[in-house]
């Protein structure tokens, strides 16, 4: 049927039901019908980062997902990290160090860095450029960005040993 | 704005519910959906139904067999990345996974996917040539499997048929111990490859008892040097043997130009990459 389908997610640890068109993209979803703007759309096909979100733990393109793909998925979307109030460690970075201007790629960049914190190692500059590679800014040049993760990499390594 | 048209979607949770499902006359799959999703964004795909394969979570199993390994058809690109059974028999798969797409994308994409999408630069194709793999195809009609040379035709076409699907890949273990390496060339990180080689090289009395060289990027689908492979069997193992073999890499290459390279430049990859990563693969077969 090409009528709607039911799923229901947890967004941001908040439980959701909701009719989909099977057409509908995650990121469309996401923001027209839930209201969570912080999830940005760029290119629409996968090239710009901008749309990255968590999905059941690991970063995804919300672009190059399909709403009713989310039926029983956790989802976290920036909203989920922190407020201006009460940031998340990870936005602290990016503000302590400069690491944004405009702000459009910063929610992709975000994700990616809850991410790329958990699955990779990232010894050296090159290999967190690298896994932020999937990112695109047109403002920072990036060096700032990197800074940022340098530092989110190194309390999180202190911490471990 | 770019959105996909309508289509009805449909979720099998078995392999024999998806083939009932792809019984259609304009179904197309949907694996990890980053190399369809585009297309469906961009309208230039416009399936009526969409089968989406996510749920048949037995595709997504890694599994040593009597003669090797079997990798699901929706083995993500980063699960085949730092799953210990190829990382003990086929570390050049973690080596090659390093260079497809970014972080995002390598936990979507599958296996199967990036095969039946068939870029003559994508990575999978060029390790299934390389690795002498054998595709595992469902259909109505049963079983059936394909080496790489009947299974990539051209550019994104491929032998599958309208209501079959990839359930798999076979890797056949090497005849004895050997070195593996990966080599690409890419705009920047994680662009699909200008060029790209593999190389697998086994040694015995310190002579070549097999060499392989695979390459993507220079053909309309991922190639054997088998001109320079079978030059290079049974000559002393050492890396001038190799340097003397690198002009035969490039004969019957047709690499097109494109908006990333010029055929020549594509030429003039093919020597230096191949060298780096028989170089290599030497090494390691003989530490
Ligand atoms: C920005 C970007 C950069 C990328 N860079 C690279 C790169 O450097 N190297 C690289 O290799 N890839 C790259 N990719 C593509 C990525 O690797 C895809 O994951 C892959 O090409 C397709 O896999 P998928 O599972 O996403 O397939 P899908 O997009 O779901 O499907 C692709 C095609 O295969 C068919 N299909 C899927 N599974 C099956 C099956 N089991 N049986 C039969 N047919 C099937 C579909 O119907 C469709 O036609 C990139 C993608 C993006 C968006
Ligand atoms: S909007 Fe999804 S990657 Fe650009
Ligand atoms: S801060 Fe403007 S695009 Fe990155």
């Amino acid at each position: 049927m090409t009528g709607k389908a039911r799923i229901t997610l947890t967004v941001n640890g908040e439980p959701f039901e909701a009719e989909v068109e099977p057409r509908m993209l995650a990121a469309d979803f996401l923001r027209d019908e839930l209201g969570l703007t912080g999830t940005h759309v760029g290119c629409e096909h996968g090239v710009c980062g901008t749309c990255t979100i968590m999905m059941n733990g690991v970063s995804a393109r919300s672009c190059l997902m399909l709403a009713v793909q989310l039926d029983g998925a956790e989802v976290q979307t920036v909203e989920g990290l922190g407020t201006i109030r009460d940031m998340h460690r990870i936005q602290e970075a990016f503000h302590e160090h400069h690491a944004l201007q405009c702000g459009f790629c910063t929610p992709g960049f975000l994700m990616t860095v809850c991410d790329i914190l958990e699955s990779l190692p990232l010894r050296t500059d090159a290999e967190i450029r690298d896994a932020l590679s999937g990112n695109i800014c047109r403002c920072t040049g990036y060096d700032h960005i990197v800074k940022a993760v340098r530092t989110l990499v190194d309390e999180r390594d202190g911490a471990a040993s | 704005m770019m959105k996909p048209v309508a289509f009805e979607y449909v979720r099998p949770e078995t392999l024999a519910e998806a083939v009932t499902a792809l019984d259609h006359d304009d179904a197309r799959i949907i694996a990890g959906g980053q190399s369809l999703l585009p297309m469906m964004n961009f309208r230039l795909v416009q399936p009526e139904r969409l089968v989406d394969i996510n749920r048949i979570t037995e595709l997504e199993r890694i599994e040593r067999t009597k003669t090797g390994l079997r990798i699901g058809a929706l083995t993500r690109h980063a699960n085949a990345a730092r799953d210990p059974l190829l990382a003990e028999h086929f570390p050049i798969v973690a080596e090659a996974m390093g260079h497809v797409a970014h972080v995002a994308i390598r936990n979507r994409g599958t296996v199967a996917g990036s095969l039946c999408h068939a870029d003559p630069s994508a990575e999978w194709p060029l390790l299934v040539t390389l690795l002498d793999g054998e595709i595992e195809i469902l259909g109505s009609d049963g079983h059936r499997s394909a080496e790489p040379s009947e299974f990539f035709l051209a550019p994104l076409v491929t032998d599958i048929e309208e209501q079959e699907l990839v359930t798999g890949v076979h890797l056949p273990l090497p005849a004895g111990p050997s070195g593996m390496a990966f080599e690409e060339v890419a705009q920047r990180a994680g662009d699909f490859a200008v060029v790209a080689a593999g190389a697998m090289v086994r040694v015995e009395n310190d002579t070549f008892a097999e060499v392989r060289l695979g390459l993507g990027g220079v053909f309309d689908t991922s190639v054997r040097a088998r001109a320079l492979e079978g030059a290079l069997t049974g000559q002393r193992a050492r890396a001038e043997e190799l340097e003397a073999a690198l002009p035969l890499a490039i004969e019957d290459l047709e690499p097109n130009d494109d908006l990333h390279a010029s055929a020549d430049y594509r030429l003039s990859l093919v020597p230096v990459l191949a060298r780096r990563a028989l170089i290599r693969a030497l090494h390691r077969a003989t530490q």
